[in-house]
């Protein structure tokens, strides 16, 4: 009975050590499990990428910050590295304040595999604040809403922005997205007001609440945290910090399972010994004993 | 005046955002409104910087709970803003870069009036060439804002996120109890769900397993309708309330944007 106790009632800093080797041990130690199954979100993103013909802008913003990097840096790394195979022009903004920098960052880690121009194979516009507001103002001229880059070298001095104009001229956008100004921004500006195909790569944790965009075709396909990413790797065929965390994220499921499995067997067993219910059946602390 | 202005300003505001999409003529009008947005949210960048600046420094000047967290704070604003306006970096002029330094002012730093690239204010002899410390070295990679960026910023911002799944963790074994029907339906999507998301999910599954019992097809039906009924009806319903409220801004009726209850 007392283990039942013990069982119902775990002190958390127990959990949180075994969540912690749970995630850390496959990190240090590779489990080499199957790779994930490619949902047809991440494969709608794809397939849209390759459908393009050679050489179309897409626009990618930045809309998140290192707290968020974790899981979606390894997208915006195979997203980049998916246009860059494929010679698309990429135009880099952010509505986010760091998005800039680490739109700088993911640049610099996949630049040593092509030959990258900047003003002609890409473009980064830096960070703007006004989120819609500023999708708005692209969607009829960059230039109004950003007259200069992230350098302060103004737009029609770059060759791949004076091919673009607005929103018209580009092909896609890809939103980076850990909350707002960010998804739902890009969905009601630049697919509902301006016809632009739009895809997202945000959090696990925010991806359920962008399936009604799904179904409806506003969004033509979604990243959802590092599976998402390791996902879009695996299409890419250049594994990386995505397909690397997904043995952690694994095991630290596995492990909650069975944390709540536990849970389960110690409450029916304690109901079954406290039929009336009470503080012992819900897990909760025991009843005082008699005197 | 100085609660009707307000008001006066945001009425005409959300007005012409309005009208804009039935009177074409409007259109300029509105961007230029648009533009105003985007010059009041950087203001409001700034005005929250001081208010967290002030905030804090009361707070160490009173010594209230927690101050020195707030030097911590400060110390590290400060820092930030220094190396960011100035495009401080470290360069070995004469041997290999320590580190690299490339990339242009920022706009930032131009809008400071820093010193462009290749102020040189300090050299040092070094064995592998002069280290000399530039100004106006932007934020690109290998920067010392970059650095601070990097080597601080992401891991300690990417720890702060981490630490939810100790937490989700630890409320999934205290909440996830069979103790009703909803309860039950909701441990059980939660388990296939979880089970869907990893390799470990479908890992062991034999080839003769039926596709529909598979925790990938389950899940992604979880996903695709149960989730996706849920989250449109709160999508319907948070977006009436956005025009609701947006309406009652408009006329006048809710004021708390003023600082009034």
């Amino acid at each position: 009975m007392g283990f039942i106790r013990w069982l119902a009632n775990i002190d958390r800093r127990i959990i949180f050590v075994v969540i912690g080797l749970a995630v850390a041990g496959p990190l240090l130690v590779p489990l080499n499990l199957p790779p994930v199954t490619v949902t047809s979100q991440a494969r709608a993103i794809y397939d849209a990428v390759e459908a393009l013909p050679t050489g179309s802008t897409i626009v990618v913003s930045f809309d998140y910050d290192p707290a968020a990097a974790p899981e979606v840096h390894p997208m915006a790394l195979a997203f980049l590295r998916h246009c860059f195979i494929k010679k698309h022009k990429v135009i880099i903004m952010a509505l986010w304040p760091q998005g800039a920098q680490l739109a700088v960052r993911a640049i610099s880690e996949i630049s040593s595999e092509f030959d990258l121009k900047y003003g002609v194979d890409y473009v980064n516009l830096g960070y703007k604040p006004g989120g819609a507001i500023v999708i708005n103002l692209i969607g009829t001229s960059f230039a109004k809403a950003f007259p200069s880059d992230i350098n302060q070298t103004p737009l029609n001095q770059l060759p791949l922005m004076s091919k673009v104009n607005n929103l018209k001229d580009v092909a896609m956008v890809m939103d980076l997205s850990a909350g707002d100004p960010g998804i739902p921004a890009w969905v009601m500006v630049a697919n509902a007001l301006f016809q632009r195909k739009v895809a997202g790569g945000t959090t696990a944790v925010s991806a359920p609440q962008f399936f009604p965009y799904l179904q409806s075709g506003q969004m033509m396909g979604q990243l959802g945290g590092m599976k998402g990413a390791a996902e879009y790797e695996r299409l890419v065929k250049h594994p990386g910090l995505g397909s690397r965390g997904m043995d952690s994220q694994s095991v630290a499921h596995a492990v909650i399972i069975v944390f709540i499995i536990f849970a389960n067997v110690a409450y029916f067993a304690l109901r079954r010994k406290t039929p009336s219910g009470g503080p012992a059946a819900a897990g909760g602390a025991p009843p005082p004993a008699a005197p | 005046m100085r609660r009707e202005l307000p008001m006066i300003v945001a009425f005409v505001a959300g007005l012409i955002l309005i009208l804009q999409f039935f009177i074409p003529a409007l259109r300029d009008v509105s961007e230029s409104v648009q533009n105003w947005v985007i010059v009041v949210a950087a203001f409001a960048i700034a005005v929250g910087a001081f208010n967290l600046l002030r905030v804090n420094y009361m707070k160490i000047r009173f010594r209230r709970a927690d101050w020195p967290f707030s030097v911590v704070l400060i110390a590290g604003f400060v820092v930030m803003v220094v190396v960011g306006l100035s495009g401080l970096d470290f360069v070995r002029e004469g041997g290999s870069a320590v580190p690299a330094a490339v990339g242009a002012p920022t706009a930032a730093t131009a809008a400071a009036g820093a010193p462009t690239a290749g102020t040189a204010v300090a050299v040092a002899a070094a064995p592998r060439g002069a280290l000399t410390v530039k100004l106006g070295q932007g934020i690109e990679v290998g920067t010392v804002f970059d650095w601070l960026f990097t080597y601080l910023m992401f891991p300690m911002s990417g720890t702060m996120f981490a630490l939810l799944a100790f937490f989700v963790a630890s409320a999934a074994y205290r909440a996830f109890r069979a103790r009703t029907v909803e309860a039950t339906l909701l441990l059980v999507s939660a388990f296939i769900v979880m089970l869907g998301q990893v390799p470990l999910g479908s890992f062991w599954v034999p080839a003769w397993w039926p596709f529909f019992l598979t925790p990938d097809w389950l899940k992604d039906k979880i996903m695709e309708i149960g989730n996706t009924a849920g989250q449109r009806a709160i999508l319907i319903g948070a977006s009436l309330g956005v025009v609701s409220t947006s309406l009652r801004i408009l006329l006048g009726i809710e004021r708390s944007y003023l600082g009034e209850e």
